[in-house]
């Protein structure tokens, strides 16, 4: 590519009650640019394309390698991690805005709170006698432990709630990746001691009844977790569930 | 819910959370502080793995051998005692994680499979595909969140730690934290503070490092008066990919999965290290690597294509192999790269990647020289009830740390800072609640005052771009090859730098969510902790570990098998030395 300077169209908007703005930037083309390192180009010297200054944009990011899932954000339309959106590979202008299903807190941030609550209400861990030293846990077979694993690599980043068309700022759901964290807890010999616990929080308010199956949400996982899956697998255990409370069981 | 505080843990990664799931468990409730949501804390980037010696590979292997290549590997510049207690502790540690769920890569049988890695033959570490430090992290996420929903504990996300608060007595009694949405700047009282807040790599500009892994937590304590020591030995990662906005680390396991390193020489691959280290070969310890690196592409000038820059090859390995055991890494390489590292050499170089220095730490031993498990004296630092873990204390690795020893010693101090604020708390003749509220008031509003003197800052320099000048001085200067005219040349640009912060232009005056202000404070404790790192390795004449000066290429241990201890004064750092505690084991000389 010829490119030799890099067009940025930028969401502004001071907080959440703010009127919100677009700022647009013109940049030098580096090689490998991605867009967290055009934003710091971009807060270096923060002047937009009619040279006005401006104020250095806040956005959300840390690890930079899509392990910590701090930087998602709307590039060009699709939600993703910011660190791994190579200019290279975007159509110009690179067009940056926030998530949209959460509360806003400046320009590029938002607050993914509820994310976290969440997995509270779920109860996603695995309950310990205590830390002191019990020996090793239950042996696992190695296919078992490669699914854990791919469900495990969940970063909270919240581009599957971004995407579903059931989750909106209002609403209880509480989206793909806390039904397949569950998934994950069940399938652990200790974790599934407490799997009725989990199914009960996933049978209330904001549970697995709300998704619509619109598949949305696998497609938008950046780290390819099998998330239609884990609705799917979380269904038949609620059925199952579900069977058992009415049996008394 | 009110909670009544207790102690207060800043920093949400292995360490921190750690002494977390410690002091709840011993029903100490805790505020945790962390600039980010725990769960995306830098613990996230390691990669390869955790280091125990249980020998389920019938090598041989022990907890002795283990503690043997630790301080070996740190050019006996570790306290002995201290790497020992975490090594004897590192099984345990291990299984510890299993019951919490880690999902470990297992054997054929259902065990936890273990790899090689620098610095030892034999197969020692314990890992989850290539993101260990991602799955470790969860782990003790999820713990913590079992605590929180008890209400023992409370979490301040997008909280920045300022300062410590001492009493009339200088005893820590407290912090002062801005929240970064709200800008409000509160004194929180505690009884005990733990400061787990990491590494510095961003004083080097780009680095491995996440970009809240400043050291400005670590340097605002020195400030008030906490201790830094051996702040000069900053770990340069041989295999890194660079980029624009950081450096992104290609771990030391792709290595120990048979990864090879080679650069072309006369039309053939030259396996540099196999070569020089036929018994280690490509896994000599990360000091000894980054330098061979650097003699081909500075000095032999054999880098690929004429740059900094050398193979490292894992291509001809199984690509079912690959995926199972490094897939995490390799998607790093190819997305960021653009190729397949399955197919194709990858390109690395060295990359500014820890810091072995940290704030100084007291440990108490028995005659045995083990650790005391309930010393109030392990991980406090000099100022009295403050305490350090992790990356941010200077403890356990000497002058160069073994790959995949960190997630190990950030769970065991983590295990000996939780009982430690404990025992310390249960012998204080006062708690912080008869203190007053003076105290706490004072402090804030000198942070307050200091709040608003950055706000008003209108002078020419922008920060962001005067960070990133130290940055690139400190990564020329101060990490590979070291000479003193340019340490001190550089000492004296930052302190050039320090006079023109003084006239930046804050330019975003805004009380909500200002990441220009916060970062404004942080680059002035980068500079501050800048000046240790630089004028501790202007003063070691002498190579050891990390620290290699040209001028003075062997290890000198009549003159300087001493801790580096900095103090900050208004004139900068005074820098003076302890004896290194080498009961245990008799220093050798160190050959691989």
């Amino acid at each position: 590519m010829a490119t030799t300077t890099v067009l940025l169209r930028i969401k502004r908007q001071e907080g959440q009650t703010a009127p919100s703005r677009w700022e647009e930037f013109h940049l030098p083309y580096k090689p490998r640019m991605n867009v967290i390192s055009a934003l710091m180009d971009i807060r270096r010297n923060p002047v937009t394309v009619d040279g006005k200054k401006t104020t250095p944009i806040s956005w959300d990011c840390n690890c930079l390698e899509e392990v910590c899932g701090a930087c998602s954000m709307s590039v060009n339309g699709k939600v993703r991690q910011a660190c791994s959106a190579l200019v290279d590979h975007l159509v110009q202008p690179i067009v940056l805005e926030p998530m949209t299903k959460f509360p806003l807190v400046r320009d590029l941030m938002v607050d993914r709170r509820r994310m976290f609550e969440a997995l509270k209400r779920v109860r996603a861990w695995i309950p310990l006698d205590g830390t002191y030293n019990l020996g090793p846990g239950p042996r696992v077979d190695p296919e078992t432990g490669a699914v854990a694993y791919s469900l495990s690599r969940c970063m909270t980043c919240g581009c599957c709630l971004e995407v579903c068309p059931q989750v909106t700022v209002i609403s209880a759901f509480m989206g793909a990746a806390v039904i397949s964290q569950v998934r994950l807890f069940n399938m652990h010999p200790t974790g599934r001691m407490n799997a009725r616990e989990r199914m009960d929080a996933l049978m209330g308010e904001g549970g697995l009844a709300d998704c619509a199956n619109a598949q949305n949400c696998v497609h938008a996982c950046p780290k390819d977790i099998p998330l239609t899956e884990s609705i799917a697998a979380m269904g038949r255990e609620m059925t199952r569930h579900m069977l058992k409370r009415l049996l008394g069981g | 819910m009110a909670l009544r505080p207790k102690a207060i843990v800043v920093g949400g990664g292995l360490a921190g959370l750690m002494t977390v799931i410690k002091l709840a468990e011993a029903g100490v409730s805790c505020q945790v502080f962390s600039l980010v949501p725990v769960k995306r804390s830098h613990s996230v980037c390691a990669q390869g793995g955790i280091n125990a010696s249980v020998n389920t590979k019938g090598e041989g292997d022990s907890p002795q051998i283990h503690f043997y290549e630790t301080v070996k590997g740190g050019d006996f510049l570790a306290n002995q005692p201290m790497a020992k207690g975490m090594c004897e502790a590192a099984p345990g540690i291990v299984y510890l994680l299993d019951r919490m769920g880690v999902p470990f890569n297992r054997t054929l049988e259902g065990h936890i499979d273990f790899r090689g890695f620098g610095g030892t033959l034999f197969s020692r570490t314990a890992y989850a595909g290539a993101t260990t430090g991602q799955q470790l992290l969860y782990a003790l996420d999820e713990q913590v969140r079992k605590h929180e929903d008890a209400g023992l504990v409370e979490k301040l996300e997008f909280w920045e730690f300022l300062s410590v608060v001492k009493d009339q007595e200088g005893v820590c009694r407290g912090i002062t934290a801005q929240d970064l949405r709200s800008m409000e700047i509160r004194g929180f009282p505690a009884d005990a503070v733990l400061l787990a807040t990491g590494g510095c790599g961003m004083i080097f500009g780009k680095s491995t490092n996440s970009v809240v892994c400043t050291g400005s937590a670590a340097a605002a304590a020195y400030q008030q008066g906490a201790i830094y020591a051996n702040g000069e030995f900053i770990q340069v990662h041989p295999t890194a990919i660079p980029g624009e906005d950081k450096v992104r680390l290609m771990s030391e396991s792709a290595r120990s999965e048979g990864g090879r390193m080679w650069v072309p020489r006369d039309g053939k691959p030259w396996y540099f290290l196999e070569e020089k280290y036929p018994k280690y070969k490509n896994l000599v310890p990360r000091d000894i690597a980054t330098r061979e690196i650097y003699h081909i592409c500075r000095v032999l000038r054999l880098g690929v294509d004429g740059q900094d820059m050398v193979y490292l090859d894992v291509s001809h390995i199984p690509k079912e192999t690959l995926d199972r055991k490094l897939g995490g890494i390799l998607e790093i390489y190819e997305k960021f790269i653009g190729d397949d590292p399955r197919k194709v050499p990858m390109k690395v170089f060295p990359g500014v990647h820890y810091s072995m220095g940290g704030l100084w730490i007291d440990y108490e031993a028995d005659n045995h020289g083990d650790p005391v498990a309930d010393s109030p004296r392990n991980h406090q630092t000099n100022i009295p009830g403050l305490f350090a873990a992790g990356e941010a204390d200077y403890e356990y690795h000497g002058a160069n740390r073994l790959g995949a020893n960190s997630l190990l010693s950030c769970f065991y101090g983590g295990m000996l800072a939780g009982p430690a604020m404990r025992s310390y708390m249960k012998a204080l003749d006062r708690s912080c609640e008869t203190i007053g509220s003076g105290v706490y008031e004072a402090e804030r509003k000198r942070q307050e005052e200091a709040y608003t003197r950055i706000l008003g800052l209108q002078g020419m320099e922008n920060p962001f771009a005067l960070h990133k000048e130290m940055g690139e001085m400190m990564s020329e200067n101060v990490t590979v090859v070291r000479y003193n005219d340019k340490l001190a040349a550089t000492d004296a640009a930052l302190c050039e730098m320090m006079a023109r912060w003084k006239r930046i232009d804050i330019n975003d005056t805004a009380r909500w969510s200002n990441q220009a202000v916060a970062f404004t404070r942080q680059l002035w404790n980068m500079l501050e902790l800048a000046r240790v790192i630089t004028l501790g390795a202007l003063r070691r004449d002498e190579s050891r570990g990390a620290h290699y000066k040209p001028d003075f290429p062997e290890r000198n241990d009549a003159q300087w098998m001493k801790t580096t201890l900095a103090t900050w004064t208004p004139d900068g750092p005074s820098i003076g030395y302890a004896p290194v505690d080498t009961s245990l084991l008799t220093p050798e000389a160190r050959k691989y």
